[in-house]
């Protein structure tokens, strides 16, 4: 196991990149630590799936160093590498029982028999599938090919990190929990360094301890889930995380206000003179609807059980905000106010972070 | 217009797909088929569509019976998972090949294919060809192409499922808006009981080729008839405990008890099973009557605003999304609170004896 | 899934049942009636029973096609199908070159059966084709017109040339339905390159690859026009198989009444055989997938 580094890594499908649009990864560095849980987080086309096949060595990049520990692997095969992975769809071997696919790995690498035996029943247990181990893989459903793949990556005990592509695509909502707190803990049991790939951010939140973010190429944030929530880096993290996503209103700042529509909103904070294009950000989970603040037209209000969402207008902007269960929307003149310190600041869309307020004031 | 499904049932060589099913749809409705995978979602659409026999039972389509009547001949629609195009035609011509193959004349054509294609927001691409675009525009052109004939009965195979998070999001929203401007029959069938209650309407909850309950979606969602159909209109799953009734006292599991009161205090006593949803745990007692139960903690998913908690009480693996962000380590022990105004009641047969009182004031 | 019960299909196909009648039923039924009968033209016939059947089924001329017909599949199998697969292997997945090779390999499947031996025929002469003379001239002793092994070599040769295309065209489609994450997965597990073959491409392979044979098989098996063209059966009677032999027998010597019972017999054998292959693969199927 070692700590992974990527250092002035970009990578362009096409032999002769020209501009940057030509790179389905931009410039970066980051480093992915010993024994973390992360998520990468994107819609698609965004350049995940190139970086995790950069980091298994399926792909190589067209520029910078992929370190594994102090170990430079850019150009080292995948099956030097050390690492498993876990595809979208179940890569099974369908002429191989459940055992037998369960303990190839192990085998390839010439392991000792009683060893084998000893692990798969472990792997077996884990994955709950310890009655199907003689059965041929052929003919079990998706939800039981997919966790045979899940068991395989996690066999070898050695590896230097495990990869998830979307490995929950095709498993079942109730099913999703299970393997998802299976995952959860097997890395606290194993410490493996595990780095998930997927679009859908209840899983990338509630799988990983740092979600990176990824937009068109970029890592635009990378943080604890309630960093992202509270205070996300870029207007797409505040749109991409949180469902409904983050509510962006053009606003002039003033200090500590922000002028909206000639009606000024509390910051919590102050905030230095901004340039460009000025946003504030909020979360419909701060959204308190009651009557007083600032005046909105309600278009819909949609009952998803738990709570209901609001979608309306905010001076000619859509908005939305969360009513929580037992909560009524006014009849009519319905107005807004924000939870004080929730509101975000973003400049040309990247957030700006508040002036440094005087000690003692 | 109405369709009208009567006693229909289906088997394949010896193995039921359908079990006996009375269902009434009818014009201008959304309806939602909610069940797990291999629930027969897709069996029953098939059989709306008229793509399957049914083995019993007939359909009844604006009172005529059609059971026999071939797809062709029925104005029916279907949008599956993939997103199924022509990928040589623009998005313009695919849009127009069923009003083509209906003879239609060319100006009404152009008229029906502008207007749907105004509704579905594929006017700046009518020119393109169908992989230039990206997944959820590729699935408004099917869309649109199931819309724009006119059909009575439009049949929704799961599909957003190929979709990415934010993209599923935003056409859940356009859905209803597109459903309502058409007027047709809609049937939508999905695997996730947030998606069916943001497309409001009906819900159809299905388990192992039956229907287990059909009405309007939040009703069906609050007021589950049995532990089965609760459990799949729940996610994360729906919580159990065992109950015990003696008099007026309610005993969970082992030791936790609670006055019974409404419709909880006229069951007779004996044995239930109580059921819960996991939004409705809470870490500090929030009234007098919260019952308490010692828990511990398997492992905790933080969302960023929210905090899902999996816990172990006795034999029973529970759920709890708790607002905030509460991280706990894995085996500590915590004690969780639970309004019995929120608690079902079903009899050992798992059908519902007494709803929770919070739902009937809904 | 089934499909809706649908008796226009019945209307559709009638034409040809119709076609097929009059061209495959109707001339099986005069044959038939050959076999069964005595003949010297002039539609005078006389019975005569199985007695055409029993002295085929007693000929020793029958049983020497016959063998040599069976070691001639066996052979072309053993070569053509492990040759197959391996040339798929090695195809190149796609690019251009991938629809160079395909084209190519395409190309002898084209070549109507006659030209190929036509072009076999003059390739290997020793006076003035190609492989013959250049044979000669490094000292081989060779002359398939002579030498029963030798045209025995240039028949299965030729019959490679011209067929094992079919079989690994046949396997690049199973292979590239192969997803590549299959691929990637093996080279994770550190599958060693036999691997990848036995427990992701054979597997993948099996359903095509028994079209493939069971193709092979019959075709091989009723072999006629190429030996005929290049051989003409000889030296001898060494590469007489057994439509060639069926030929000489019916339309060289007359003697329709034996060729009829010996024709029918030559039916039933490979009904039987192709019987055995489907038996055998469906079962095959229903195992895997139980």
């Amino acid at each position: 196991m070692s700590r992974i580094t990527l250092s002035n890594l970009a990578h362009s499908y096409l032999p002769n990149p020209k501009g940057e649009d030509d790179f389905a990864l931009k410039e970066m560095d980051h480093i992915w630590e010993d024994g973390g849980a992360y998520a990468l987080l994107g819609a698609s086309g965004c350049g995940k799936t190139t970086l995790l096949n950069i980091i298994s060595g399926l792909v190589r990049p067209s520029q910078g160093r992929v370190l594994f520990g102090e170990r430079d692997v850019t150009d080292a095969e995948t099956t030097e590498r050390n690492i498993a992975q876990v595809f979208q769809f179940p890569v099974v071997y369908d002429t191989m029982t459940v055992r037998q696919n369960l303990a190839f790995p192990l085998r390839n690498r010439g392991m000792d028999p009683a060893y084998i035996a000893r692990r798969i029943d472990q792997i077996a247990a884990m994955i709950g599938m310890e009655a199907m181990l003689d059965r041929k893989a052929r003919g079990l459903t998706a939800d039981a090919k997919q966790k045979i793949s899940l068991g395989r990556g996690m066999v070898r005990e050695d590896v230097n990190a495990i990869l998830f592509d979307e490995p929950l695509t095709v498993i079942d909502p109730h099913m999703k929990w299970e393997l998802r707190t299976q995952l959860k803990s097997l890395h606290r049991e194993f410490g493996h360094t595990m780095i998930y790939v997927t679009h859908d951010q209840t899983e990338a939140l509630t799988f990983a301890d740092k979600v990176v973010v990824m937009h068109d190429g970029r890592v635009v944030q990378m943080g604890t889930p309630e960093e992202l929530f509270e205070t996300p880096a870029h207007t797409f993290v505040g749109y991409f995380i949180g469902s409904p996503g983050m509510n962006l209103l053009d606003a002039e700042i003033a200090g500590s206000e922000a002028r909206l529509q000639g009606v000024s909103v509390p910051l919590g904070a102050a905030y230095g003179p901004t340039t460009g294009r000025t946003q504030i950000g909020i979360r419909p989970e701060y959204v308190l609807i009651s009557d007083e603040g600032l005046p909105v037209t309600v278009k819909r209000v949609e009952d998803v059980g738990r709570h209901r969402i609001v979608r309306a207008e905010l001076a000619g902007q859509p908005f939305s905000a969360i009513l929580p269960e037992g909560m009524s929307v006014p009849a009519d003149g319905a107005r807004v106010s924000f939870a004080t310190g929730k509101v975000n600041v973003y400049a040309n869309d990247w957030r700006v972070a508040p002036a440094e307020t005087r000690g003692g004031a | 217009m109405t369709l009208e499904l009567q006693g229909v049932s289906r088997s394949v060589a010896g193995r039921v797909h359908i079990q006996p099913t009375e269902l009434t749809l009818k014009n201008g409705t959304m309806n939602v088929l909610l069940g797990p995978t291999l629930s027969g979602k897709t069996s029953l659409m098939r059989l709306m569509a008229g793509l399957d026999q049914p083995s019993a039972g007939r359909i009844l389509w604006e009172g005529r019976d059609v059971t026999g009547v071939k797809v062709q001949d029925r104005r029916v629609a279907m949008v599956y998972q993939q997103f199924i195009n022509y990928p040589a035609m623009t998005v313009y011509d695919n849009i127009a090949s069923p009003l083509k193959l209906m003879g239609k004349p060319k100006d009404e054509i152009d008229r029906a294919v502008r207007e749907t294609a105004d509704m579905l927001r594929l006017t700046p691409m009518l020119s393109r060809k169908p992989l230039e675009l990206s997944g959820g525009q590729q699935q408004r052109c099917a869309l649109a192409r199931a819309l724009v004939k006119g059909a009575g009965l439009v049949l929704l195979d799961e599909p957003l499922a190929n979709l990415d998070y934010k993209l599923r999001e935003e056409l859940r929203i356009e859905i209803p808006r597109i459903f309502e401007a058409s007027g047709a029959i809609f049937v939508y069938a999905t695997t996730e009981p947030e998606e069916a209650l943001l497309l409001g309407g009906n819900t159809a909850t299905l388990w192992e080729g039956r229907v287990t309950q059909f009405g309007p979606t939040p009703s069906v969602y609050r007021l589950p008839g049995d532990a089965t159909t609760a459990r799949v209109f729940s996610d994360p799953p729906m919580n159990f405990v065992s109950c015990r009734k003696e008099a007026a006292r309610l005993t969970f599991g082992d030791a936790a008890h609670a006055s019974a009161t409404g419709a909880m205090a006229a069951l007779p006593d004996g044995e239930f099973v109580a059921g819960f949803r996991a939004n409705h745990v809470t870490l500090n007692r929030h009234s007098g009557d919260a019952v308490e139960f010692r828990c511990t903690v398997g492992a905790t998913e933080i969302t960023g605003s929210e905090t899902f908690i999996h816990l172990n009480h006795g034999p029973d693996r529970w759920v709890g999304l708790i607002h905030g962000v509460h991280p706990m380590d894995a085996g500590a022990q915590v004690s969780i609170y639970l309004d019995p105004a929120h608690v079902y009641l079903f009899d050992t047969a798992g059908r519902l004896a007494a709803p929770a009182p919070y739902a009937l004031a809904a | 899934m089934e499909k809706t019960q649908n008796n226009k299909a019945w209307f559709l196909i009638l034409p040809v049942l119709v076609l097929v009648a009059f061209s495959a039923v109707l001339p099986l039924m005069t044959v038939v009636n050959y076999s069964v009968n005595d003949t010297f033209g002039n539609n005078a016939f006389f019975w005569t029973g199985l007695e055409w059947f029993e002295e085929m089924v007693t000929s020793s001329r029958l049983h020497d096609a016959l063998g040599r017909q069976i070691l001639f599949s066996l052979i072309i199998l053993a070569i053509q199908v492990p040759l197959g697969i391996f040339i798929a292997l090695n195809m190149p997945k796609k690019g251009f070159w991938a629809s160079f090779c395909l084209v190519l390999m395409a190309l002898p499947l084209l070549i109507p059966f006659n030209v190929v031996g036509t072009i076999w025929q003059i390739f290997g002469r020793v006076d003035i084709g190609l492989l013959g003379h250049t044979l000669a001239a490094m000292g081989f002793d060779y002359n398939y017109t002579n030498d029963p092994l030798d045209a025995w070599i240039t028949v299965v040769v030729m019959d490679v040339w011209h067929w094992t295309s079919l079989v690994a065209l046949l396997c690049y489609a199973g292979l590239q339905s192969i997803p590549q994450a299959y691929y990637q997965a093996a080279k994770i597990d550190q599958a060693t390159r036999w691997s990848v073959f036995r427990y992701i491409e054979l597997p993948k392979m099996k359903g095509v690859l028994l079209i493939a044979v069971l193709l092979r098989f019959m075709d091989s098996f009723m072999i006629y026009t190429e030996p005929f063209v290049l051989t003409g059966g000889g030296p001898g009677n060494s590469t007489t198989f057994l439509s060639i032999d069926l030929a000489k027998m019916a339309t060289g010597q007359f003697d329709l009444g034996p060729a009829a019972a010996f024709s029918l017999m030559y039916y039933c054998v490979i009904l039987l055989i192709s019987w055995v292959f489907y038996t055998v693969m469906t079962n095959l199927d229903r195992e895997e997938n139980r």
